[in-house]
């Protein structure tokens, strides 16, 4: 068929909203324990990092190491928000629970599902790093203003992570093999992208390397954004990130219909 | 039959997975209004074509129509008129049966107050109203497959597809369910129906499709299918000795056939045949009349799994 993959895109700009509905009725259901864990694991390497490590540390970059690490908690959290949702949730949704199956009867198309959960996971990681940005703010790590100012490449963040792990389940066959992305992929994100130290303190050669990477990206928008500092290059960061939260989303999508959809 | 008349259409439809033919130059036409069944064994091909007329696996070869939208290239727009009962529940088992029909129906576009509307004949319909705000995890199978139906038709579809509507039910859930469905063909909805289920295929079908091995091997009314293909008595003989019991019948029956244990015996003249088995006291004997069962015995020499 060469309409194939052109029918699984998605139908319109809107039909992606009843899926994020669907989730966001799920959640409901289970919002304050989701709430409270999406906080608890930030909130403990905060506190745990950046009072056990900022009392040996110092200062880094002209700033508390707490106020350093708080931003980088929120690209974190985003991060890791978006891809448990996308891992865990949506591919139990796919696989075990068929759920896409009963979607897929109605008008909506794969890319519609795809997109509403994106959206969703997108959603969800705005959740955890504003949950972050308000522990900094309150504790007094980051202005409430400069909070408010990081939740759309917060957005953007869990965006770009949600689809590549869509892109994960979309080739995973079970649950087993996302251990490999979690330690092989995102872990090493953290510590090559600045999350945690500055990427000053790496070998030349990674830093180059990590500078390709999603998370860096997110980690030099939120930064200067928390610690009220002017930004570089912001449009080519926000660039990298859409390129990031685009291809994934059309790869899995195309994955999707040879996994689905036969 | 004229265009508009036809609720589905297949010609010449293909479809293989690997060197594997799943369906094989299948062509068969349901009008509106009618119940359709595709009867077959497991394997046979029912699920293929039926996720083919939704479109969500296309054929390798043939042209399939639905509700007058060719399939799969505007398929989309067939299903919205369309309602779907799949083999496995995937029903939401966090969400109340209510909050279920809420979400299928935004899932066609329909506004809150519009899913509101219909809910209710929704849940009589499925003679579901006491549960309404019971959590679909707490409901009995045949309840779960109610709600199912109920959901199918949230969007007031023209057609329906059902994939084993029945199966896995107690007797109880499925007469339930079979009432149901007579009450859709009374209001003129046109059935597809997928079934292993030969008394399903019997009660429900106005006709009805035999498949094996994705080919049509027999195609028309139940009653003229039999009529047809048996035309006369059955009796059925299990235990004895078969080969022995072959020879001794085989001057009264119009044909005789053996799957598994029992021994199938097709007479005209059943009395004949049982007067030379009284007294057996090793075997037992049940004369009965023919049904579809007898059917794809004759055309396929052997039983139907169940």
């Amino acid at each position: 068929m060469n309409d194939g993959y052109a029918s699984v895109m998605p139908a319109n700009a809107y039909n992606w909203t009843a899926v994020w509905r669907r989730n966001y009725l799920a959640w409901r259901k289970v919002a304050l324990a989701s709430l409270l864990g999406n906080l608890a694991d930030p909130i403990t390497n905060l506190f745990g990092l950046g009072f056990g490590l900022g009392l040996i540390v110092g200062r880094v970059e002209g700033t508390s190491y707490i106020a350093f690490l708080a931003a980088g908690m929120v690209a974190v959290s985003a991060m890791t928000s978006a891809t448990f949702e996308t891992l865990y949730a949506a591919f139990a949704r796919m696989d075990v629970k068929r759920t896409w199956e009963g979607i897929l009867f109605t008008q909506l198309t794969l890319g519609d599902i795809v997109l509403g959960e994106l959206v969703w996971a997108a959603s969800k990681s705005v959740l955890a790093g504003a949950a972050i940005g308000i522990v900094a703010a309150t504790l007094g790590y980051a202005s409430w203003t400069s909070v408010l100012c990081a939740v759309p490449t917060v957005a953007l963040t869990g965006l770009v992570f949600a689809s590549l792990a869509m892109v994960v389940i979309s080739l995973a066959p079970t649950y087993d093999y996302f251990v490999f992305y979690q330690s092989l992929v995102l872990t090493p994100m953290v510590f090559l992208c600045g999350a945690v130290f500055p990427t000053s303190q790496l070998p030349d050669s990674f830093q180059h390397f990590a500078g390709w990477l999603p998370l860096a990206h997110s980690v030099d928008l939120i930064r200067p954004v928390m610690l009220e500092r002017g930004a570089d290059s912001t449009a080519m960061h926000v660039g990298a990130l859409c390129v990031y939260a685009v291809l994934p989303f059309f790869a899995s999508t195309a994955l999707f219909r040879r996994r689905l959809l036969r | 039959m004229n265009m508009s008349n036809v609720a589905i259409d297949l010609v010449g439809v293909r479809k293989s997975f690997g060197d594997k033919v799943i369906v094989n130059d299948l062509s068969f036409s349901v009008a509106r209004g009618e119940c359709f069944g595709l009867l077959g064994p497991n394997g046979a091909g029912k699920s293929t074509i039926a996720r083919m007329l939704l479109g969500l696996i296309s054929p390798d070869r043939g042209k399939i129509t639905v509700l007058d939208e060719p399939v799969p290239s505007r398929a989309r727009a067939a299903r919205v008129r369309v309602g779907v009962v799949p083999q496995f529940d995937n029903l939401e088992l966090e969400f109340t049966v209510r909050e279920n029909l809420l979400v299928f129906g935004r899932y066609f576009g329909m506004s809150a107050r519009k899913i509101e509307a219909v809910v209710p004949s929704l849940l009589e319909f499925a003679r579901l109203e006491s549960k309404a705000d019971v959590r679909v995890s707490l409901l009995s199978g045949g309840m779960k497959r109610r709600l199912t139906l109920a959901r199918a038709l949230i969007n007031d579809p023209h057609l329906l597809v059902m994939d084993e509507p029945t199966t896995g039910l107690d007797p109880h859930a499925r007469h339930l369910i079979w009432e149901r469905l007579r009450a859709l063909l009374a209001r003129g909805k046109t059935i597809l129906l997928t079934t292993h289920f030969m008394e399903e295929a019997e009660r429900l079908c106005d006709r009805l499709c035999v498949l094996e091995s994705g080919c049509k091997i027999a195609e028309g009314k139940p009653d003229a299918l039999i009529d047809e293909h048996i035309g006369c008595n059955v009796i059925e003989i299990y235990g004895g000795d078969l080969n022995q019991l072959r020879e001794l019948i085989t001057p009264y029956a119009r044909h005789v056939e053996v799957s598994g244990e029992t021994l199938f015996c097709y007479a005209r003249y059943p009395e004949q045949v049982s007067l030379h088995l009284r007294g057996r006291a090793d075997l037992r004997v049940l004369q009965r009349p023919p049904n579809l069962e007898d059917v794809f015995l004759r055309l396929t020499g052997r039983e139907m799994e169940k």
